[in-house]
């Protein structure tokens, strides 16, 4: 057999044994982005509500903004984390580097522009569609934003496992600001660019696997979830 | 908080003049149709008296409102837009908003949802009910609160006869509690069977208002006459 059909086998056998390092390495993964996101959603849903449905200056400014830090390089947010939170840094004090905390904050920062950007961006069009029903019944715009909110919680869903799917693949910032650390700071994706270095394919590929496998079945989860609630709710 | 006085009111945008120095008075009573050829601008008007649009020009007035938008006011649109949740919820939803307590909104709501016709409906998501159900939720919805004024633009444009004949039973019983109805319609049938006070709209302008029963049978302007003549089925 080669390398690749070998590392395969071994991966699977890995995934099928239920190695316990593995299943520390997924868990470790799923705890960081999971908090993540949900850090992300308590910022980023608010704060596209806002954006949708406030009218002030700079606002266009802001969107320009968001929609740019979506975009923001994993690297150079583990860069300015770890700047932040290094003996050194202002966030020192809080003694974090290198422990699930501070890649909580590097995944969060990473993914609440992503969250704002794309929320605002559906808020904005159910907005066009209600507003005047809204106004007519007698919502201010902090009530619209909250019945907005509610009511694309279907699109939002989506909006979220996108931002999650972001924070589990991302490689760069928890590598930086979580130093790869077996035990403690070791994810799947910064264990697999390990790994591969050190030509353990076997596990890499293991991890790589849950990985895809994950991810796929998220969203996939979501879009059943989805189209059950658009058939029911309309 | 009637009656409503509109004076020298125009509204344009992006240069193009929609409402031209329009001014009347609406007092309590009979149901006023707002009634003209698509593109008169019946439902600007509307939204103008309703308070979502503002004028470039003109007054809106409201008795004792000091120029503000009096909260006991409801409007139905030609097409209805329904939260993502039950009937019962939109119309819950509107009474919360104008000021209802949980308990009494969810009571109120069951009422009117019957005086509807839509009682069996009420735990439906709203989005899943036909075209007329949900026109008759928009009116249940609008009219939930007890509004002393309420306005409707177009509410049977996308319906079939048997819907339209029902939201137009609806509107009767509405205005028999005391609801002063203001509708637009170009349907000069609906506008006869509605119309008790009738003002005609065309190119932004209005061209004549009447007691139903003079306007369509003497209209006093050639434009009214040239409209009831084309509409003639």
């Amino acid at each position: 057999m080669n390398d690749l059909g070998l590392a395969f086998a071994t991966a699977f056998a890995l995934i099928a044994g239920i190695d316990s390092k593995l299943i520390e390495i997924v868990a470790l993964s799923l705890k960081v982005s999971l908090t993540a996101v949900a850090i992300s959603a308590l910022i980023g849903l608010p704060l596209g509500a806002l954006l949708a449905v406030a009218r002030f200056r700079g606002r266009q400014a802001l969107i320009v903004l968001l929609n740019a830090l979506m975009g923001l390089p994993p690297v150079v947010v583990g860069l300015l984390v770890y700047l932040l939170l290094s003996r050194a840094g202002p966030l020192g004090s809080l003694g974090i580097l290198f422990t699930p905390a501070a890649m909580i904050v590097a995944q969060s920062i990473l993914i609440t522009p992503i969250i704002a950007a794309l929320s605002r961006q559906s808020i904005e069009d159910a907005w066009h569609e209600y507003e005047e029903q809204l106004r007519s019944l007698g919502a201010g715009r902090l009530r619209a934003s909250l019945t907005l909110l509610w009511d694309t919680r279907f699109s939002l869903m989506t909006i979220l496992l996108a931002g999650f799917g972001r924070a589990a693949a991302e490689v760069g910032a928890v590598m930086i600001v979580g130093g790869n650390i077996d035990g403690v700071t070791r994810v799947m994706t910064t264990a697999i660019a390990l790994e591969t270095s050190k030509g353990d394919l076997p596990l890499a590929l293991g991890l790589g696997i849950v990985l895809v496998v994950l991810v796929v079945m998220l969203n996939a989860a979501a879009s059943l979830i989805r189209e059950a609630a658009l058939r029911r709710y309309g | 908080m009637l009656p409503l006085a509109l004076r020298q009111v125009s509204y344009a945008v992006g240069g193009r003049t929609i409402i031209d120095r329009v001014s009347f008075e609406i007092d309590a009573g009979p149901r006023t149709i707002i009634l003209g050829p698509n593109g008169a601008g019946k439902s600007v008007l509307m939204r103008l008296c309703h308070g979502l649009l503002r004028p470039s020009a003109g007054e809106i007035a409201w008795r004792g409102g000091n120029g503000a938008r009096p909260g006991r006011q409801s409007m139905v649109f030609q097409r209805p837009i329904m939260l993502r949740r039950s009937a019962l919820g939109n119309v819950v939803y509107g009474l919360r908003l104008a000021g209802f307590s949980a308990r009494e909104s969810e009571l109120r709501a069951r009422d009117v949802l019957e005086a509807v016709g839509l009682e069996r409906q009420s735990e439906h998501p709203a989005r899943t009910l036909s075209g007329g159900e949900q026109q008759r939720l928009a009116l249940a919805r609008a009219w939930a609160p007890g509004p002393e004024v309420l306005f409707l633009d177009e509410p049977t444009a996308n319906l079939d006869p048997g819907s339209t004949r029902d939201i137009e039973s609806i509107i009767g019983a509405i205005h028999a509690t005391g609801t002063k109805i203001i509708m637009t319609t170009h349907n000069l049938g609906q506008a006869r069977r509605l119309g008790d006070d009738v003002l005609f709209l065309s190119e932004g302008r209005l061209v004549e208002r009447a007691p139903g029963e003079t306007f369509f049978r003497q209209p006093a302007t050639p434009e009214a006459a040239a409209f009831i003549r084309d509409e003639m089925p």
